[in-house]
């Protein structure tokens, strides 16, 4: 057991008192390492949350710099961030928060050549990144190396997250194949308002906390779709489809690095 | 009755504190063995009975020590 200060009782209290944590639940999650890919609008507030509830190891994986378009939503970075490498960032702001957290920068691209490696040492993956191919090279690889992943995605007002475990429905059991070039905007195009991210990647931690716990109920085989024009929440039930390219019998997927639909404003 | 097997003193804690030094108490020790706890008059004597009853451990006896404190014998997971 791990002999907790009175400094880290006080820290964790409001969680200890929960009859569904407690003591040892603090402790599941002390030990717990979490891998959040993208520190961008859905990352950024999942980082934290799992930072301030002393998620024991928490990798963050992006190459990207900060940039001043990115503070209307990425809230662990500020204004002096800017130009600054987005792990580093992200890293001081979790250091600030949380003395407890071990924080694992990976300053690079996650592709079909990395991305084994680097989820091994995790045991649950937040998918944070905001485009297609990462998404769904990430169900892919976590499909394939059995660790159980938070899928979501944001856009305008619209946000929509899956859980995926061993055995249940995965992302491509929904969304088969990529969408086609210009036919879903990405939200560098379309605009997203600020909020989504906070609202869905905080859902995305709390899914990561409760699988590190082992209480409730995860979103696996439901897809949570949120609009926030009109605050609908709804929950739809996804089956394993079978004919899945990734999780189906006798799939034999393998990572590769699926291609990205080119930008809209980037062709014209 | 007097006896044992665990003792923990939470008259220097205020709320939530001190429930969450009972937890911490309360992991380690053993189901069905008991715990000594030093409690204070007021809030403490009011709530910390009812949330151990909430977590399933059973009070077994409470001594008003006549110096403002108490003392709860409480069974871990008796309930
Ligand atoms: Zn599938």
């Amino acid at each position: 057991m791990i002999d907790f200060s009175d400094e880290m009782l006080e820290r964790y209290s409001r969680h200890i008192l929960l009859k569904e944590v407690g003591v040892s639940g603090q402790e599941k999650i002390l030990s717990a390492r979490v891998l959040i890919i993208g520190a961008g609008g859905l990352g950024a507030p999942a980082a934290m949350y799992l930072a301030a509830a002393g998620v024991g190891t928490i990798g963050i994986a992006d190459a990207d710099v900060v940039d001043l378009s990115n503070l209307q939503r990425q809230i662990i970075h500020s204004t002096a961030d800017v130009g600054k490498a987005k792990v580093l960032s992200a890293q001081e702001t979790v250091n600030a928060m949380n003395p407890d957290v071990k924080v694992v920068a990976h300053r690079l691209f996650v592709d079909s050549s990395n991305i084994a490696e680097i989820i091994s040492g995790y045991d649950f993956i937040v998918d944070g990144t905001d485009n297609f191919p990462v998404k769904y090279l990430i169900n892919d690889a976590c499909v394939l190396h059995k660790k159980p992943f938070s899928h979501a995605g944001i856009i305008q007002f619209k946000g929509q997250t899956l859980t995926y475990v061993p055995g249940a429905p995965c992302f491509r059991c929904v969304f088969p194949n990529m969408p086609p070039e210009g036919a879903v905007p990405t939200c560098r195009q379309a605009g997203v308002l600020g909020v989504m991210g906070g609202i869905i990647g905080t859902i995305q931690a709390a899914e990561a906390l409760k699988y590190i716990l082992g209480v409730g109920e995860l979103l696996a085989g439901k897809l949570l779709v949120f609009d926030a024009l009109t605050m609908n929440f709804r929950k739809i039930n996804v089956n394993k489809a079978k004919t899945c390219p990734t999780c189906s019998e006798g799939a034999g997927i393998k990572l590769i690095d699926y291609a990205a639909p080119v930008c809209d404003l980037k062709k014209h | 009755m007097s006896e044992y097997d665990n003792y923990i003193d939470i008259t220097a804690a205020v709320c939530p504190i001190t429930f969450v030094k009972v937890k911490v108490a309360l992991e380690r020790t053993d189901d069905g063995k008991i715990l000594y706890i030093k409690l204070n008059d007021g809030e403490p004597i009011q709530n910390i009975p009812r949330s151990l009853k909430d977590e399933g451990h059973k009070v077994v006896k409470i001594e008003n020590n006549g110096d403002g404190t108490y003392g709860l014998y409480v069974v871990k997971n008796g309930l």
